[in-house]
């Protein structure tokens, strides 16, 4: 059993201490937008929000979480896909396939909450998951236009 | 404009009795929106293209697959375009690869691979857009009793201005369902696109942005069970044996299942249940005949092919090899490419539902109809007993085409457990030790080379592994694999050699290792450029001419060829000196139809690389949507440098050592350039986008190294060269 606070909901969830919170969204609470891709937090396709700093679900037992932690999903970002990141994702149609972008989103918008001005070479240090696709250079101009906002800086 | 006579089969086929919707007692499990998409099944379809429902919605039915290239957009603007609707009222849906069949494949191949989704297909999906449009007319035409010739439309409005009537397609939709097809359709000049041809956003942005997507991996469906699988890592093993009992204790466990003889799989209520049960499971593999393949025993292999007597030809002008004999001064080098896994961020997965009657697969899959006959055939029932849904990919890159390995296992899971639907997903483990890998080969280049830097003589023999002897033997011709020489052959609108040579011998030394190979993004494109494009530079520098003047002499009968390099020469101001520190290489080729060139600037601090920048040029003949056309490009530079910066499969034992993105890197953002995208159609052709631009990311880097550096690097990947 695992008592966690998601997306502002506290939740109980019967599962072993032990399952990674990803797997305890994706299954137990039905929240697939936070995506599987590696299992050893390499990619960051499996990014979340955890006190508002971006972390990597995948390998993150839920133990090892408390209720009093914020946990914030791309679900929960924002209610209707209006974070200045996705607005600023939207506006430069940043996605291909897809996959990796709840991930890379959240990560950007986890910099954005601690560096609300970051440099290119933040932005190279900070943003560090995997997209086969190619959207690398459209990730880092629209990270630029949700700067600009200044909402960017909320936490999701 | 062109009259097209229109052939029955492409979009009239079993039209007359069919619905919009696809409601036809499939069980769709999709989450709320995408059920509520496929719920009005009421209203007709215009045509297998087209759908138009009374609230002026269109439906465009795109038959290939959307995996992140944005072909889903690009056909629906074709469709749109000739049916004269309104852009903002535009969606789409994919038919199933068993309504193509029973409507004798009235959509066309499904096939979505080898940068052949929109320029395969432009033709009858506008003319099924065209005739639509030819019928919504009629349709009201008829209803005010006035000739059709007499009515006009823009944005699914129809007007009749000698009697001032209008309607819309909404309102004329259910009568124009019932009106013959013409026999013949007029589609535009693409000059006069509206639609067509202009920067517009992607269709399928936004659900991307909210996590509201639903891919493969996410799919659930009402008693679903979960699915994780253990195949057997050596090349050509098996499985040998597995102790259930240590397993099924666990929580959540229901079942361990043997699938075929190589694999076996625990399912359990949730996959993470499944995966930590089949972790605990003990198994032996069998490791088969191959257990003392290497890396090194491959290239050994290899290296035999570079001078062997025999050889399938591709190119052959004059006399070569007498000419090479016969010359003052040769000049040889040999290149290597290594095994690259294709590393789709989504891993596959497969979802089934088996009972002896019937059989359902939902699956990303970048051909709806191979996922069918696999399907078909695990399931043990005909293929008018099966379906399969599609569900946009999470990357596909050529690994969920010819490949439905996935599916075939799904499908043995399901028929265990008859009833019950069964997600299958693999870990990155299992992607990468199951991949059916980017083939390796290596080449011996020789050339003869003049005074006046002239090459009189060029010799290119290929060693390495046929895709085709694998994948798709009836494809083999003679023996031979033609698309090993992808960009080498000569004259050929798929991709000509861009160099003229009075004497050359382009051949193929067929050496397959016990290794799957597969089409991977670009294919042999890819390193048959690096071959061609490294080595001409190297024969500028032995012959103290300038790399792109060097080209031009060569070049002089190849001007599509010529103008897009002499366009990303420009844009990188070769003409110009470099900033200080950097170092410029240039590259071109022509494949998938398209002509492609790079020119990339870069330095080299203290044996640190640093991609500054890249200019592409690429020539396609039409552009669909030059928006995604520049995400094409600059994705190619990811999938192109991350194989020549990090990329790289290798052998010990009899099976890959590679596991997951840890020792499998990948390029990130720190190391991605800034790409400018510089498209230059020149009309009468159609080429492909996805695929041709990544050749020529690592040579023209390759070249800019050399001229950093002057190291010249000829076995990838990059990480395993010193540049200091």
């Amino acid at each position: 059993m695992a008592r966690l606070t998601i997306n502002g909901t506290t939740r109980d969830v019967d599962v072993d201490p032990e399952t990674p919170l990803l797997w305890v969204l994706r299954e137990q609470l039905g929240m697939t937008g936070t995506k599987f891709g590696c299992g050893i937090a390499v990619c960051g396709a499996c990014t979340v929000h955890v006190d508002g700093v971006a972390t990597r679900s995948c390998v993150l037992p839920v133990s090892a979480l408390t209720p009093e932690q914020a946990i914030v999903t791309i679900e929960g970002l924002s209610p209707d896909g209006s974070h200045p990141v996705q607005q600023a994702w939207l506006e430069l149609d940043v996605p291909q396939c897809g996959y990796c972008q709840p991930g890379m989103i959240m990560a950007a918008a986890g910099l954005l909450a601690a560096n609300p001005n970051p440099s290119d070479d933040d932005i190279s240090a900070e943003i560090t998951n995997i997209c086969r696709c190619g959207t690398y250079n459209r990730v880092r101009v629209a990270i630029k236009l949700a700067a600009a906002d200044n909402d960017a800086t909320r936490n999701g | 404009m062109t009259r097209v006579q229109l052939s029955r089969r492409h979009f009239v086929a079993g039209s007359a009795a069919a619905l919009g919707g696809f409601s036809l007692g499939f069980h769709v499990p999709f989450q709320a929106k995408a059920a509520a998409d496929a719920a009005p099944a009421e209203v007709p379809e215009i045509n297998a293209w087209v759908v138009i429902h009374p609230d002026e919605t269109v439906v465009v039915r795109v038959a290939r697959s959307e995996m992140g290239q944005g072909t889903l957009t690009g056909l629906a603007q074709l469709v749109a375009e000739e049916l004269e609707c309104d852009w903002a009222n535009v969606t789409t849906e994919y038919p199933t690869p068993g309504q193509n069949i029973a409507r004798d494949r009235v959509w066309g191949s499904f096939s979505t691979g080898g940068s052949r989704g929109i320029r395969d297909s432009h033709d009858y999906v506008r003319q099924g857009g065209a005739a639509a449009r030819e019928m919504l007319i009629a349709a009201a035409a008829a209803e005010w009793d006035v000739p059709a010739a007499e009515c006009q439309v823009e944005k699914g409005v129809i007007s009749h201005p000698g009697s001032g009537r209008t309607t819309t397609y909404g309102k004329v939709a259910q009568a124009a369902a019932a009106v013959s097809p013409p026999a013949e359709v007029q589609l535009k000049d693409p000059k006069d696109w509206k639609i067509a041809g202009q920067p517009l956003p992607r269709l399928d942005t936004r659900d991307k942005l909210t996590g509201r997507q639903v891919y493969g991996a996410d799919l659930v469906m009402p008693g679903m069970v979960n699915a994780a699988i253990k195949a057997c890592p050596y090349f050509g093993g098996r499985l040998a044996g597995f102790d259930a009992q240590a397993v099924t204790g666990m929580p959540g466990v229901q079942r361990v299942i043997q699938v075929d003889d190589t694999a076996v799989a625990v399912v359990a209520d949730t996959w993470w249940r499944a995966k930590t049960a089949l972790d605990a499971l003990p198994i032996t593999w069998d490791e088969g005949p191959n257990r003392d393949l290497s890396s090194a025993s491959i290239q050994a292999m290899l290296e035999e092919g570079l001078d062997a007597a025999d050889a399938f030809i591709g190119a052959e002008a004059g006399d070569a090899r007498g000419a090479l004999a016969g010359a003052e001064r040769t000049v040889s080098a040999v290149y290597a490419f290594p095994y690259q896994n294709h590393a789709t961020m989504e891993p596959m997965n497969a979802t089934a539902v088996w009972t002896p009657e019937r059989c359902e697969v939902w699956v990303p899959t970048q051909n709806g109809e191979s996922s069918l006959a696999v399907a078909a055939e695990a399931a043990g029932l005909p293929v008018d007993k099966c379906e399969v849904h599609k569900i946009h990919l999470g990357g596909g890159f050529g690994r969920r085409g010819n490949f439905q390995d996935y599916v075939r296992q799904a499908v043995g899971i399901a028929r265990e457990m008859p009833g019950t639907p069964v997600k299958l997903l693999w870990t990155r483990e299992e992607d990468m030790l199951h991949g059916n890998y980017h083939p390796t080969t290596r080449c011996k280049l020789t050339a003869a080379l003049g005074p006046d830097g002239e090459v009189s003589a060029l010799h290119m023999r290929i060693s390495g592994q046929s895709i085709l002897a694998s994948v798709r033997p009836e494809g083999m011709v003679g023996g031979r694999d033609p698309v090993v020489f992808q960009g080498l052959v000569l004259d050929n609108p798929e991709g000509s050699f861009g160099y003229a040579v009075p004497n050359l011998l382009i051949d193929h030394a067929m050496r397959n290792p016990p290794v799957p190979p597969g089409f991977w993004r670009g294919v042999n494109l890819n390193q048959n450029a690096i071959y061609v494009e490294c080595f001409i530079d190297e024969l500028a520098h032995a012959a103290g001419v300038e790399p792109l003047a060097f080209r031009r002499r060569l070049m002089a009968n190849h001007p599509q060829h010529l103008a897009v390099l002499e366009a990303a020469a420009n844009g990188i101001g070769w003409n110009e000196p470099a900033p200080a520190g950097r170092h410029r290489g240039i590259a071109q080729i022509m494949g998938f139809g398209s002509y492609v060139a790079a020119a990339a600037e870069v330095s080299v601090t203290d044996g640190q690389l640093r991609i500054h920048r890249i200019v592409a040029a690429t020539d396609p003949g039409h552009v669909v949507n030059p928006a995604q056309v520049e995400r094409q490009v600059e994705g190619s530079f990811v999938y192109g440098l991350s194989a020549a910066l990090y990329g790289e499969c290798t052998v010990s034992g009899g099976r890959m050592e590679q596991e997951n993105f840890d020792s499998y890197q990948v390029m990130l953002m720190d190391s991605m350039p800034e790409v400018e995208t510089i498209i230059m159609p020149s009309g009468g052709f159609w080429g492909g986008v996805g695929e041709p631009t990544i050749a020529v990311a690592a040579p023209a880097v390759l070249n800019a190294i050399f001229a950093a550096t002057g190291k010249r690097i000829r076995t990838l990947p990059l990480k395993n060269h010193d540049l200091a």
